[in-house]
């Protein structure tokens, strides 16, 4: 199924879908306040898009010297070409340390590997520590968005699932007693964890470091506690200098959700004592993506999910709409480049309204990639004949204003006519809903160009 | 000053009246305005589904149409848009594109940044309370108003205009630029999440307490229209150059 057809599955439930519309557009309402706070907020756009544009054309450059100074710290740098060697090297770090349990922090890049199951096949116990993705991994479900992996479930549903899961009392979904009882259950999976993983937000090349940001501290305590850390990192995640961070800092929080800062704005510059602490580099399909003059900027993303909650077909369609690890614009145009034909219907999941690129704290031209998409689409023949034809043929029409002309008389002639079971049969999508503007007598050019002739 | 007037192909068949408005709106302001005849559509939709061959057909069309024109005016933003933002994929370079791309116009832009406000002067009242629709392309695209995304001073062109108007009352829904969902053949081919969008954004426009919508958009407010329709609700669309041209 594509797009429109989950989409229209999850719009089925109006109530739920209103819920989550509103969920996200309070984020986005506090997202706009805290952007109006900084006077600067444009030029700190701008600045952090140049910055990261100028990474991605030095990459390979500032990816040797985070290495380089990274491994003088003491870290040890992995570089994983794909999905398949990233999962691989994580199992073998485990599998070599005598590691059984391992607690994560959120990374987006380890969904993206399918890192959970992979590891779970291999006799590993993976607990997801973020609030959000561990409800979601208990009920075996995929985030639905970057930032707020939940954001598709009401405290209820998080209550049964604790229910089932965490033996929470039946029918009790206040939030307080469920967070409280993930706290203590979490605690447990931290204190008797053998490994940490965490996703890495910047990796600064001029340090050799990685910070993470998170709101619940889980990342920290999952790196402080165990005593192997592993950090996997896209490739695009390096900024140059540890001055640049505040660049992206300041804008990613107030993106994200509002806040100015992330509770947590973790450093990561060396294992803890007794410990190790290892860096998977991956790039899984990024570096095609750098060569691809329309689509590179896709790179510059920094994972606030501003493009997400500010999308009207996302909040309208639900995160499993997308079928795409991440969903909404940012998605969109990501798995489009990665692969368009599993992907076909993303490009067109939105309405080019552009409010995305208008709120992308990195300025990337979200719905410029994926009008670019569109035209990808129909150039691999993937738009689906029906479409293509009546657009061929409506071109063709246009091309000779006579025949477009009649095309129009005879319209507006027949369709008034024709019983109103015809008019709004099934094949019309647009009367479902819709009525259709009244046929007038006559068109624009036939008025004008009577008023002429008087 | 010669104007092409630029009626989208959709307005030529089905809103003649509107279309008429707008020749009506620039004449009376002493102008003189030329409908080319052979003109038929931009290539939007085209455009917007990614055909980029047959936009391209239809780019090249166009500039033929109205490159000798010193302005062209059309009553939509998105079919300005198009033009101005997207035709240069197909037409940088060609003869007469830089003139065409700086001198399409939106009506209401026309009448705020060439004639400009102080010059205009409306002749009739329209005491109602009327709700803006900020439509993307016009609003993102070409900027007509500030935009709710971004840090930036609060403006828009279309209010300046209206309230040049006596006894117009301007209210805004309270998500004033969340697109309304038609969005081309979007409206067709993700019908459910247009239509659920076109509803929340006329229940917006509703709760304003608006007896009439406008934009510059009629693509807009025919989906919307389509919606206010099927559910008798109580709120009318009005294309802008509807109220301009002598609010009947």
């Amino acid at each position: 199924m594509g797009h429109p057809e989950l989409a229209e599955k999850f719009i089925a439930n109006d109530e739920r879908m209103h819920w989550h519309d509103k969920a996200l557009w309070f984020v986005r309402a506090k997202r706009d306040n805290a952007s109006k706070s900084v006077d600067e907020w444009e030029k700190l756009r701008k600045v952090a898009s140049q910055i990261k544009a100028h990474t991605l054309d030095k990459l390979d450059y500032y990816l040797e010297e985070f290495e380089k100074n990274a491994t003088a710290k003491g870290l040890h740098v992995h570089w994983a070409k794909d999905a398949k060697e990233h999962n691989e090297i994580v199992l073998r770090l485990l599998l070599n340390n005598g590691a059984k349990k391992l607690v994560k922090s959120k990374s987006m890049l380890t969904e993206e590997c399918h890192l959970n199951p992979y590891l779970e096949e291999h006799g590993i116990e993976v607990v997801d520590t973020d609030l959000g993705e561990r409800i979601v991994q208990l009920r075996k479900e995929p985030p639905s968005h970057i930032v707020l992996p939940a954001i598709h479930l009401k405290k209820e549903d998080v209550g049964t699932t604790f229910e089932e899961f965490l033996g929470t009392k039946k029918g009790n979904s206040d939030p307080t007693y469920l967070t409280r009882a993930a706290r203590a259950h979490l605690r447990e999976k931290f204190l008797g964890a053998d490994a940490a993983m965490t996703g890495v937000n910047f990796g600064i090349a001029e340090t050799g470091g990685v910070v993470v940001c998170t709101n619940e501290g889980n990342a920290d305590l999952g790196a402080s506690l165990p005593k192997l850390h592993i950090a996997s990192m896209g490739i695009e995640k390096i900024i140059p200098r540890l001055k640049d961070l505040a660049v992206f800092t300041r804008l990613l929080a107030r993106s994200a959700t509002g806040q100015p800062i992330t509770s947590y704005t973790s450093h990561f510059h060396a294992p803890i004592i007794d410990g190790q602490m290892h860096i998977i580099i991956v790039d899984n399909g990024r570096s095609a993506i750098i060569g691809s003059k329309d689509f590179k900027s896709s790179l510059q993303c920094i994972r606030c999910g501003a493009c997400i909650n500010t999308c009207p077909i996302y909040r309208r369609s639900g995160g499993y709409s997308y079928g795409y690890t991440i969903p909404g614009p940012i998605g969109s145009t990501l798995g489009a480049s990665k692969d368009l034909r599993a992907n076909k219907t993303l490009p067109f999941a939105c309405s080019l309204c552009a409010s995305c690129s208008n709120v992308c704290p990195v300025q990337i031209n979200l719905h410029q990639q994926l009008y670019k998409h569109r035209q990808s689409v129909v150039a691999q023949k993937l738009l689906g004949f029906q479409k293509h034809t009546i657009l061929k043929i409506a071109t063709w029409v246009m091309k000779y204003p006579l025949l477009m002309d009649i095309s129009g008389k005879l319209a507006r002639a027949i369709v008034p006519k024709l019983p109103r079971s015809i008019v709004y049969s099934k094949v019309n999508l647009w009367g479902k809903k819709r009525e259709l503007p009244p046929f007038p007598k006559n068109s624009f050019k036939e008025l004008y160009k009577q008023r002429k002739g008087k | 000053m010669k104007i092409g007037l630029f009626i989208p192909c959709f307005m030529n068949e089905l809103y003649p009246d509107a279309s008429m408005d707008t020749l009506t709106i620039l004449e009376n302001l002493g102008l003189d305005v030329v409908y080319p005849m052979e003109q038929t559509c931009c290539g939007q939709a085209q455009a917007n589904t990614g055909c980029s061959h047959e936009a391209s057909v239809l780019a090249k069309r166009f500039l033929k149409i109205f490159k000798d024109y010193d302005y062209v005016v059309a009553p939509s933003g998105s079919c300005v848009a198009m033009v101005r933002e997207n035709y240069a994929q197909w037409l940088e370079g060609e003869e007469g594109f830089e003139h065409l791309k700086k001198n399409t116009y939106e009506i209401t832009e026309f009448l705020h940044d060439i004639i400009k406000p102080e010059n205009l002067k409306f002749s009739f009242s329209f005491p109602h309370k009327v709700s803006i629709h900020n439509s993307c392309h016009a609003h993102r695209e070409l900027h007509m108003a500030s935009m709710s995304e971004k840090n930036e001073p609060e403006f828009s062109k279309i209010k300046t205009i209206l309230n040049l108007i006596e006894g117009i009352e301007l209210l805004e829904p309270s998500r004033k630029d969340e697109c309304c969902g038609f969005g081309g053949t979007f409206a067709v081919s993700e019908e459910a999440v247009s239509t659920a969008m076109g509803i929340d954004k006329v229940n917006d426009h509703i709760n304003t307490g608006a007896k009439f919508i406008t934009g510059v958009d009629m693509s807009c407010l025919m989906h919307m229209q389509g919606l206010i329709d099927r559910q008798k609700l109580p709120i009318k669309t009005l294309h802008i150059v509807q109220i301009l041209a002598g609010g009947k």
